[in-house]
């Protein structure tokens, strides 16, 4: 059903609203984490330190892109106003996106993309592999399906993150510069879910994982020979919207075509 | 085609000993060399070259169609592109390792490219300036490539033939999804069908370029034909591209930009016009609208990316010395 | 430039269950680890396979091409080791 008060929800030309029940901006939160990171991780094609790590990076932005593509899916349906993956994606200005600051941060160096996937994947893969008992059936589903790749993901970014850690001189020192520049924004991870979807045992709440987080990444950052950062991560503001400035080239580029030529088929 | 460089060299063969005629006899019955076997020097350095050139275009050609990636106009498109531009990372790495057994690194491959030596298809010269281009380049450079990468899994030397088989398995989906967006412009608004007939404007000549020099020029590729690492002539080739091609772009109500282009009855063949082999040399010459680019891209990817494979294998060098503490 | 030459691992891959692991290709990886990772983030993109081997390419020993006839012909005349060399009577059937 659609919420929105006059029945017809936008035109085409211009940005759409959006009837955000907390189960709505749940799948959008959620979709819009994997769109970003996975637009970011594209973004690497064609440049990637090796060609066999060419294929890897891609490989894990096709399962972002794909997991960005059924929760969008699932959060039209919720909405009931008949948008479909690509409005939602193409559609919201960076107002309206709710990912997490942490996934919208430039590549950087081999390390800094690196790490960013391995500090928000050490929290993905335990949210989503309790969101596979959610009382949602089409979200748990979603969850089985994106914690086998999770769990890959973090493997891979893991062992990266060793390798580069312990590697050489240059490569530690690159490695521990990423960890550091990327900390602030690993605070809004365990940013409080709403607790109605919480009671409704739909998911986890977000804070329930930082024990696993913190599990994962003390382990990790250990045998990479690097040091956890002391401050708590404070950067926070996606999940309402307030982003830093680089979300809005990744929306220049991502929705060009579809804001250059309104209402066409592709 | 991707090795459209090896027209130019020469391949002299005119090896008489028993040796030479053993291979050619094994050649002949249609026998596959594989990495242990002799072969004639020339055979192998035609190989390397051949081989080389390929993987080389497969890596720079992930670049025009990878400045589309980000801007893709759908999810679906999005994902598709990725995948798309993925295996031709994939292919040049198969095509890498099938050069490899013929003696050659990887490092000094990519070394020669890098460094300007070696020669990748003139088609990844050109820019790509409108999405359309990312649909007209999966119909018609890929539909050129499977053209040439079809005859090349019966190739004589069998890594390179297994490489292809691969690659061929792989790339049935390239040329379908680039006429998939073809066609949907074309069916689309005034402008995306506007979008879509500048990109064949642009695109059509090159990719006829791609198929190599005219048969008339190349005295070399005989010596090819006759190791069986090439089996059909150029012209035979683009002519059947032409053949494939041309319906398809009536089809969806596009126009070849060749106005001297007439169907022979006689033949069953379309009769095209005069190709500017100076455009082609030029661009092969390193003078194309992006050849700069395009190295610079590679050489920057590479420099990069040196700390990080450094670090790989400092890292692994010390797990070695300290088998003990393996990774969780 | 100069880089560090990244070893290179043949790669096999188990398709079904049942199968033996069939030669697939090679990757170049620094580790173990990353060459098993690189196999299956190359060779497995569409479901080729349930499980993976990487070897170090120099760990395989070849048996010379110009030793073929020593190699493998003498196997040629022993056609004894064939059931087909065998008579028996159509009325045993099948065996």
């Amino acid at each position: 059903m659609c919420l929105m008060k006059s029945g017809i929800c936008e035109m085409a030309t211009t940005s759409i609203s959006i009837a955000e029940t907390p189960l709505v901006a749940l799948m959008l939160e959620r979709a819009d984490d994997a769109l970003i990171l996975g637009h970011r991780l594209s973004e690497w094609t064609g440049h990637a330190p090796m060609l066999e790590e060419e294929l890897a990076l891609a490989n894990m932005g096709l399962d972002l892109i794909g997991q960005a593509r059924e929760l969008y899916t699932m959060a039209g349906i919720a909405e009931g106003c008949g948008h479909d993956e690509d409005q939602l994606a193409y559609l919201r200005d960076a107002r309206q996106y709710r990912n997490l600051l942490l996934v919208e941060q430039p590549n950087g160096d081999f390390a800094t993309t690196i790490a960013r996937q391995f500090l928000y994947i050490a929290f993905a893969d335990p949210w989503w592999r309790s969101t596979m008992a959610s009382s949602h059936p089409t979200l748990a589903a979603i969850a089985a399906k994106a914690e086998k790749e999770t769990a890959y993901h973090l493997r891979h970014s893991s062992e990266w993150l060793i390798r580069l850690g312990d590697g050489t001189e240059e490569s530690h020192a690159r490695a521990q510069a990423a960890i550091d520049a990327l900390w602030p924004y690993t605070g809004e991870l365990f940013e409080p879910g709403n607790p109605d979807l919480i009671a409704q045992r739909v998911c986890p709440d977000p804070p329930t994982m930082r024990v696993a987080w913190n599990r994962t990444v003390d382990a990790i950052l250990a045998e990479a020979t690097l040091t956890r950062p002391s401050a708590d991560g404070i950067l926070r503001g996606g999940r309402a919207g307030r982003h830093t400035e680089h979300l809005g080239h990744i929306l220049t580029d991502l929705q060009y075509l579809q804001r250059s030529f309104p209402g066409a088929t592709w | 085609m991707y090795t459209q460089g090896l027209n130019n060299h020469d391949a002299t063969a005119n090896d008489t000993s028993a040796n030479s005629e053993r291979f050619q006899a094994r050649i002949d019955a249609e026998e596959r060399i594989e990495a242990n076997d002799w072969m004639p020097k020339a055979y192998r350095r035609l190989l390397i070259r051949q081989i080389s050139q390929h993987a080389h275009s497969e890596i720079v050609g992930m670049l025009p169609e990878g400045n589309w990636i980000t801007r893709a106009p759908s999810l679906r498109r999005k994902a598709a592109l990725l995948a798309k531009v993925q295996d031709e990372g994939g292919h040049g790495l198969y095509l890498y390792a099938a050069a490899e057994t013929l003696g050659v690194s990887r490092e000094e491959l990519v070394d020669q490219l890098l460094a300007g030596r070696a020669k990748y298809s003139s088609i990844f010269n050109y820019p790509t300036l409108s999405w359309a281009d990312i649909g007209v380049i999966g119909w018609l450079v890929d539909g050129a490539a499977i053209m040439n990468q079809i005859p090349l899994c019966r190739c004589s030397n069998g890594p390179y033939a297994r490489a292809m088989i691969r690659v061929c398995k792989e790339e049935s989906f390239h040329q379908r999804q680039g006429y998939e967006i073809t066609l949907t412009l074309a069916r689309g608004t005034a402008e995306q069908k506007a979008m879509a007939q500048d990109a064949l404007d642009r695109f059509w000549w090159p990719c006829l370029m791609m198929f190599g020099p005219p048969d008339s020029d190349s005295q070399h590729s005989d010596i090819s034909i006759q190791w069986k690492v090439k089996r059909f002539s150029n012209d035979a080739l683009r002519q059947k591209f032409v053949d494939a091609t041309v319906p398809q772009a009536h089809l969806i109500g596009l126009e070849i930009p060749d106005p001297a282009l007439r169907f022979d009855e006689a033949t069953g063949h379309w009769v095209y016009g005069q190709i500017d082999w100076d455009e082609f040399r030029q661009v092969l010459a390193g003078d194309g609208p992006c050849n700069r680019d395009r190295l610079a891209a590679r050489r920057k990817a590479h420099a990069d990316g040196q700390w990080v494979r450094e670090a790989a294998m400092a890292y692994a060098e010390k797990r070695r010395a300290r088998p003990a503490k393996l990774a969780a | 430039m100069a880089d560090p030459a990244i070893p290179l691992w043949e790669v096999f891959i188990r398709s079904r269950s049942g199968l033996a692991h069939r030669h697939v290709g090679s990757v170049h990886a620094a580790d173990v680890t990353m060459a098993l990772q690189n196999a299956r983030d190359v060779y497995t993109r569409r479901g080729e396979g349930l499980s993976i081997w990487v070897v170090p390419s120099n760990a395989i020993t070849a048996s010379d091409p110009a030793d073929k006839d020593m190699m493998f012909e003498p196997t040629g005349s022993k056609i004894y080791r064939h059931p087909t060399f065998y008579d028996v009577p159509d009325e045993v059937g099948h065996m």
